[in-house]
């Protein structure tokens, strides 16, 4: 129920916004809040700490810029190609990662993620340090232009419902029960006979693909992919929008990339000392509020 | 929630009074203002030859053309693009968006240059690049309201490498900024040494920011090239040759060649390893008289000497505001016509002009760094070779690759 | 190819070697006893140059202080203050996570990373200040015949050499090294000996931190002193340590000086790769021996 009343509001709010609000910052916010989801999916609701989700992030702006600006394919079928591509991508880190457990699932990840990084940084079509530019932003089924502000906003709205929703509906499936259930106790999901590497493999590989439609996304709002949106810095971005909201809950990742993003934008004439303030708050999070603002809210509405 | 419906139609109905009051304004200043935004490294690499100092100077110029534009306020506002195109961009897409900024000076590196002028052309806004080097500016991606103000990588090596090859120096190895900027540098100074009879046995690619050169250097050394050409800038450009000099490159028969240095690198390198270093310049603060006098007033408040690219904002943001001034708007079009139809002249430049796809025509110069012995003062640290025409430097608009111009 | 230049190169990967060797033994120190990753590591090595550059250039100007850290004087200073600001961080922060996934750990230092990091950018270029106070004796060049080699980088290739064996030795053969292995294997019964674990807990990651920041200050005449520096190199020596295995002393010494030889190496041969061969090597290491090359399953 509480559920329901937050994502009508969650609805009009998206519905709105671009009327009060810079679009173009919107849609960032949109589609970092989509990122989040599909990483809380990970590390929420399966226990596993991805430190390289900004390869899939990054990969996929790549991608999906190369396939529009080089080949002139549309932004749908651009951004499309971009996700297929996080999903192959995500099951190769994936089938390596989940050798290792806890701590160094996290490094092996960060590792993993480098290897992209540096790719893109040298791939003789990456545009190395000047990015991917001038994405052109081209039409919709053919008919409707996305350079039209509105239309490109309520394109990157539907693409984070749609995201929303598939993460809302996993979460909430048998398949959802069994991931919980590993986070809570692997062990013992082992000896109730699931096959645990399978469950894992397969949640890396939807929050992957669903992080790299998320960075699709953005490099067609920003006609740009750039290497900021691999590097490890954005992985770390990632988890704190996470926690700050709340991990493991079904709105935190959304809350989180609001609040991470309207911080960050709202002191970015402070230079540094916005890197120093989401440091602070990672560390206050990790010490004494390790719900996120979603968590803590979820467990003063259950204490009535 | 009937709250946040009403605040969504407050928005709307803001949106279209928007769009009646810019209609009525045309022909004026839009906005009621002139906004100037710099757009530089703060904080990186090439902070010290754009970055603060680069803002001073355009406030300086704003102070001096008076501070006010036919009764409205000149505002200035900056930022730090951190030498990453897509910061850059976004921050330029926000200028320009929704707070209404009329001209974009600055853009310190290529990559970024290239993305900003790309952007504000789409959006019909003025930039004026002073501190990217990249010639494609005014070339393949050439833009009606991109404007190249103070140097490119065509004109930088047309003296600098002629010197060096006319003085030997036949075989060369180039140690690469690896992005736009490095590669153009180096595809045009390859050229003018294979023009003159010279051969390129080799280069290697270094990141931006790389901190220790030392492979690259002995990668060069190992080339059995008669000159090291540094195809990077800043920061790169001073951490290369204080390290060619810790592994003696110098002394073991090798000239190093830096094609972009400024006079900030040479004061951090000091005269001892920078003596003798030859480079092409578009201004030194002491060329002239009244070169002298605006660099002691920016000293004064910066504690360093202007680099040709802080001295070319100010003269750039100066002529802008000329131009909005004469042409009665700040609307581009017409400015742009305004000011491709002057003659600029200041303490910076002589005689410039700017054509039609973008780049200001002026004369450079030649420079070696002084002896330790022959320097008078602090700053006095360069000496004028030759003065290169501005016809020689650059090329000529008839020859340009310029799309406009078709 | 030249052998001459294959040397020069193999001599420049020694030079990173040694500062990977330096940064992953401390990270397996910690790990060992501890069971955290601590990502501020290279935000520690960072620090340890900066207390080298500050304690030279800045005392007077910022602390009122009229007195001048050389570089000697840094390397005793540096590890002292950057081995406080771990005990510091131990004591009052990460004590409280021991009982929560060891992730959270990673989390909390990731958190002080960017603290720090972000503290030293707002005041420092990140493009890197030159260290000016290498001294006299160091700053002069060798022929080695087949090159000339700076000497300051020879004197931190020995230097930091000692200190990696020094290490290994107190902890696998000396009496307080069997303690703190004991603590390792079973913490309970160590401290029904009467030895203090919680407090050698804290000494060991204050050591960790201390190396950390010794290496920075050997780092700092070689590289600028960059609020970056230490940012890119912990990524690497992540990789390191999960090539050679998180619990072995040794191992962590040996697989940071041959990586970094097969990466300067890897500058000659391939030079597009050698960003990535760690990495890839990591990839191979985690398909064939997943605990690492020295490392035992657990």
């Amino acid at each position: 129920m509480v559920n329901r009343i937050l994502f009508v509001l969650m609805l009009i709010a998206g519905l709105s916004a671009p009327f009060f609000a810079y679009p173009v910052f919107v849609m960032d916010l949109l589609c970092f809040a989509l990122f989040a989801c599909a990483f809380n999916l990970l590390l929420g609701y399966t226990g596993l700490l991805s430190f390289g989700h900004a390869a899939f992030f990054g990969g996929a702006a790549y991608v999906t810029g190369y396939v529009i600006k080089a080949w002139g394919f549309s932004p749908l079928v651009g951004i499309l190609t971009g996700t297929a591509f996080t999903l192959v991508l995500g099951y190769v880190f994936g089938y390596l990662a989940i050798r290792r457990q806890g701590i160094y699932f996290a490094m092996v990840t960060l590792a993993l993620a480098q290897i992209i990084y540096f790719m893109i940084l040298q791939l003789p079509f990456t545009g190395g340090e000047n990015g991917l530019q001038g994405i052109p932003r081209g039409h919709l089924f053919g008919l409707i232009s996305l350079n039209d502000p509105l239309a490109m906003y309520y394109f990157v709205f539907s693409i984070f419902l749609i995201g929303f929703l598939i993460i809302y509906r996993t979460i909430h499936s048998p398949f959802g029960e069994v991931l919980q259930a590993i986070r809570e106790n692997e062990p013992r999901a082992l000896s109730l006979g699931y096959d645990v590497d399978r469950f894992k493999l397969l949640a890396f590989v939807i929050s992957a693909t669903l992080a790299g439609l998320a960075g699709a996304t953005k490099a067609v709002v920003f006609q740009f992919a750039s290497l900021t949106s691999a590097h490890w810095q954005t992985s770390g971005e990632v988890i704190l929008m996470t926690l700050v909201g709340g991990l493991g809950t079904v709105f935190g990742p959304v809350v989180g990339a609001l609040t991470v993003g309207a911080l960050s934008h709202q002191l970015s004439s402070f230079g540094s000392w916005v890197q120093v303030i989401l440091g602070v708050i990672f560390v206050i999070c990790v010490l004494v509020f390790r719900r996120g603002i979603v968590g803590e809210l979820e467990r003063l509405v259950r204490k009535r | 929630m009937v709250k946040q419906w009403m605040k969504g139609l407050a928005g709307v109905a803001g949106v279209i009074g928007l769009s009646c009051s810019l209609n009525a304004t045309a022909g004026g200043l839009s906005n009621d203002t002139v906004k100037i935004g710099v757009l530089s490294d703060m904080s990186g690499v090439y902070k010290a030859l754009e970055g603060p100092g680069a803002r001073l100077a355009a406030k300086m110029a704003i102070d001096d053309f008076g501070g006010t534009m036919m009764g409205k306020k000149i505002e200035l506002i900056s930022a730090d693009h951190q030498n990453k195109a897509d910061i850059g961009a976004s921050i330029a897409r926000e200028w320009i968006d929704s707070k209404n900024v009329d001209m974009i000076v600055g853009l310190d590196n290529s990559a970024v240059g290239l993305a900003v002028q790309g952007l504000a052309s789409d959006k019909k806004t003025i930039t004026m690049a002073t501190g990217p080097a990249t010639a494609a500016l005014t070339e393949a991606q050439c833009s009606k309201y991109g404007i190249h103000y103070v140097y490119d990588t065509h004109a930088l090596p047309v003296g600098t490498a002629t010197a060096i090859v006319k003085n030997g120096g036949k075989k060369w190895f180039f140690i690469t900024a690896d992005y736009t900027f490095g590669h153009a540098l180096q595809d045009s100074t390859s050229a003018v040494v294979k023009n003159l009879g010279g051969e390129v046995v080799g280069s290697v690619n270094a990141p931006l920011g790389t901190t220790d050169f030392s492979s690259y250097l002995l990668q060069a050394q190992a080339s059995g090239a008669d000159v090291v050409g540094l195809a990077n800038a800043g920061q790169d450009t001073v951490n290369s040759i204080k390290q060619a000099n810790q592994f003696r490159i110098v002394q073991s028969g090798q000239k190093l060649a830096g094609m972009l240095v400024f006079i900030t690198d040479v004061k951090s390198m000091g005269l001892d390893i920078a003596k003798g270093l030859q480079f092409t310049t578009a201004f030194v603060w002491n060329q002239s008289d009244e070169a002298k006098k605006w660099s002691q007033r920016y000293y004064d408040q910066q504690g360093a000497m202007p680099t040709m690219v802080q001295a070319g904002v100010y003269s750039a943001v100066l002529h802008y505001l000329e131009a909005v001034k004469a042409a009665g708007t700040d609307n581009s079009d017409t400015v742009r016509k305004q000011l491709g139809e002057m003659t600029l002249n200041d303490f910076f430049v002589k005689d410039g002009k700017i054509v039609a796809n973008g780049l200001m025509m002026h004369d450079m110069y030649l420079v070696k760094v002084k002896t330790p012995e022959e320097s008078k003062s602090d700053w006095d640290l360069l000496e004028v070779v030759s003065r290169i025409p501005a016809d020689q430097a650059y090329i000529p608009v008839s020859e340009s690759a310029c799309p406009l111009l078709k | 190819m030249p052998i001459s230049v294959i040397l020069a190169q193999a001599l420049l990967g020694l030079n990173v070697g040694v500062f990977y060797a330096m940064l992953s033994l401390g990270l397996a120190v910690i790990f060992g006893l501890l069971n955290i990753i601590n990502f501020a590591h290279g935000a520690m090595y960072m620090l340890g140059a900066f207390v080298a550059l500050i304690g030279y250039s800045y005392l007077e100007q910022w602390f009122g202080i009229s007195a001048q850290i050389g570089f000697w004087g840094s390397l005793i200073v540096a590890p002292l203050v950057v081995g406080a600001l771990g005990v510091l961080i131990e004591r009052t922060m990460l004590k409280r996570l021991y009982d929560l996934d060891h992730i959270y750990g990673l989390l909390l230092t990731f958190g002080i990373t960017l603290i720090l990091q972000g503290l030293f950018s707002n005041y420092f270029n990140v493009a890197g200040t030159p260290y000016p106070a290498t001294p006299d004796v160091l700053n002069g060049v060798m022929n080695l015949g087949f090159m000339y080699f700076p000497t300051y980088r020879i004197f931190a290739i020995v230097f930091s050499l000692v200190v990696c064996f020094v290490t290994w030795y107190v902890i696998e053969h000396t009496r307080l090294g069997s303690r703190l292995r004991a603590g390792v294997e079973n913490p309970q019964l160590t401290q029904a000996f009467g030895i203090n674990v919680p407090v050698m807990i804290t000494l060991t990651f204050g050591f960790g931190a201390a190396l950390a920041g010794l290496a920075g200050v050997l780092a700092a005449p070689i590289y600028s002193v960059s609020p970056l520096m230490g940012a890119d190199l912990i990524i690497v020596v992540f990789a390191v340590v999960v090539i050679g295995g998180m619990g072995s002393i040794m191992g962590a010494i040996l697989s940071g000086l041959a990586l970094g030889l097969i990466e300067g190496l890897t500058k000659v041969i391939y030079p597009p790769a050698a960003s990535t061969v760690i990495f890839f090597l990591m990839v191979l290491v985690l398909l064939f021996r997943p605990a690492g090359l020295f490392g035992k399953e657990k």
